[in-house]
């Protein structure tokens, strides 16, 4: 299953140098890979393995998760805001699909 | 008489087993004693043997010893500067809301360069690894994990200078949430 659903929430507008809180969840299974189905054959594992978030380019935050983070994963991070720009927030997943949201900040 | 030796030895065996057992509870270095209680020999009675069939239970797996010591090796761990947050009860195993932080100025030469989430007895040791920078400006990460049964769980931090930070807790679980099965 692709991910779906990405939802960021961040404040429409911050001072330069305010540490902000980032919010991110997607809808996702998380497939551990230790589950059999009802024929008795193992559920491959189908997780999002990665969560990075950049601004401007530049590396906020990233995240390498495994079969132990919860379906649907929701994370909550912080970044020290540079200035204005665009936040870009991104989901690996094991099937290789790469779910992108960009997100812009303005700086009062 | 030809007997009696025989009967030292059992009992010995049985303390022996016995203070191994405490022993593993104790300390959490389980693989090594574990080792030598599969491997000792000898005469035991049926309620030594039911304790011994009974794993200990905060006893970490044996993955969880490599995963740890392949991220902290040789370093002083640090018990101070990091908190792990977790509920004292999880009633759903496949839920477990966390949340890390860690003291630092999070500054270009002072900073939490990574921390690394594990669970002791999860099939899975490595929970997730947060990757933080100075634009992070807090290096503080929160979301929901899970916990196949009751254990503890650990968060080590890792600075710019290569300290390693250590924050522990324990997590009763009511119903387990790994997928097993």
């Amino acid at each position: 299953m692709a991910p779906s659903k990405p939802r960021v929430r961040l404040p429409e507008s911050a001072a330069a140098g305010e540490i902000i809180e980032i919010r991110a969840l997607i809808t996702h299974v998380m497939e551990t890979g230790n589950r059999t189905d009802a024929e008795g054959l193992r559920v491959p594992r189908n997780i999002i393995h990665t969560v990075t978030a950049h601004f401007e380019g530049e590396l906020v935050f990233k995240a390498e998760l495994s079969s132990g983070i919860s379906a649907n994963p929701f994370l909550a991070f912080h970044m020290k805001v540079p200035g204005p720009g665009e936040l870009r927030v991104a989901w690996h997943d094991d099937d290789g699909g790469i779910t992108i949201e960009r997100y812009t900040l303005n700086v009062v | 008489m030809g007997e009696k030796p025989n009967v030292t030895s059992a009992i010995t065996a049985r303390i022996d087993r016995r203070t191994l057992l405490l022993a593993t509870c104790a300390t959490a270095v389980s693989s090594v004693l574990a080792a030598g209680r599969v491997s000792a020999g000898g005469v035991i009675s049926d309620r030594a043997a039911a304790a011994l069939a009974e794993p200990a239970p905060l006893t970490p797996t044996p993955q969880f010893e490599k995963a740890f010591a392949d991220i902290v090796g040789n370093a002083l761990l640090v018990e101070d500067g990091l908190t792990l947050e977790l509920p004292e009860e999880a009633e759903n195993g496949n839920i477990v809301p966390y949340r890390i932080g860690a003291e630092s100025p999070m500054t270009a030469d002072d900073h939490i360069a990574r921390i690394h989430l594990f669970s002791t007895q999860n099939p899975q040791a490595r929970v997730a690894t947060f990757h933080f920078t100075p634009l992070s400006g807090q290096a503080a990460v929160q979301g929901r994990m899970r916990l196949a049964k009751t254990q503890e769980v650990i968060a080590v931090a890792v600075t710019s200078a290569n300290m390693h930070l250590v924050a522990r807790r324990i997590v009763h679980v009511g119903i387990g949430g790994c997928g097993e099965g």
